[in-house]
């Protein structure tokens, strides 16, 4: 079998795929973890796979469309982050554990 | 050539980086991980010429967010964090909606998308240059997504008057 030949430009399918493994790293992590800070950056590493396939398909189709709606993307994560990390804050002064299993308040 | 070695260079960043975070059992350690796994996505973000994206990658998330959450991690004392259990229990109920949500993409992927190659052949004559990305991205941002952009303003604003909210000392 003769060597694969290395392509001048990374294929947009080569980002596709790099960008549904982080997806699934971050489900993973969100799913797995317990730690609640640790959860909270799973959702980060599931957002930017979906900015970088929105990149990727912007690069493949000429079209900066995709990068408007990365930027979008990018604001409501820092809005997200600052009104999460808020309540992250507020939970642990109120009940002083991480554990997402610990916070059942919503429960009953 | 220089492209490709550069996307694996920045592809083991961002994926070491992202296994490395979410295996981590110190918070910081997980934190400085995913600040190296952003950096690789930055990365690919220059490689792909989205030199703007690049620049609000670096200011806004590793600049922005992933400082508020290493205040946030130094707030919480970190040594009982460490001692608790770090994983649920829920090994098979993950393992399944990790491997369907995998599937799936894997599934559109081998599928491919109609109409990709016909859309990439019909705007590869129009707008020409690589360069000059910024400009047209200010220009559309300013015209066609005025709308949008105002309502994330909005957004912005009720985001701090919301955590200042949560986040103020209680003097009752």
């Amino acid at each position: 079998m003769p060597p694969l030949p290395i392509p001048e430009h990374p294929p947009v399918a080569w980002y596709l795929i790099l960008s549904a493994i982080l997806f699934g790293l971050g489900v993973a992590g969100f799913l797995f973890r317990r730690n609640i800070i640790t959860v909270f950056m799973s959702i980060e590493l599931m957002l930017n796979a979906v900015n970088l396939s929105f990149i990727a398909f912007s690069y493949q189709l000429k079209q900066v469309s995709g990068h408007i709606f990365t930027f979008f993307v990018m604001v409501v994560a820092a809005a997200e982050a600052a009104v999460g990390l808020a309540i992250i804050l507020t939970i642990y002064k109120n009940k002083s554990t991480l554990e997402v299993d610990e916070i059942n308040s919503l429960n009953n | 050539m220089i492209d490709t070695a550069l996307f694996y260079v920045f592809a083991l960043m961002t994926l070491g980086g992202g296994i490395l975070c979410i295996t981590r059992r110190n918070a910081v350690h997980a934190a400085i991980w995913l600040i190296a796994s952003l950096m690789g996505v930055a990365g690919l973000f220059l490689l792909q010429r989205a030199e703007f994206l690049f620049a609000v990658q670096i200011v806004l998330y590793i600049g922005g967010i992933m400082v508020l959450f290493l205040f946030v991690i130094m707030l919480i004392n970190l040594d009982t964090a460490a001692a608790e259990r770090q994983y649920s229990g829920q090994w098979k109920l993950a393992l399944g909606a990790v491997v369907l949500a995998g599937g799936e993409i894997a599934w559109v992927m081998a599928r491919g998308l109609p109409g990709l190659g016909a859309a990439a052949a019909v705007q590869d004559g129009g707008e020409g240059g690589s360069d000059g990305n910024v400009e047209r991205l200010a220009d559309l941002l300013f015209s066609e997504y005025l709308l949008p952009f105002e309502i994330v303003s909005i957004l912005l604003l009720a985001a701090i008057v919301g955590s200042v909210f949560l986040a103020r000392r209680r003097t009752s």
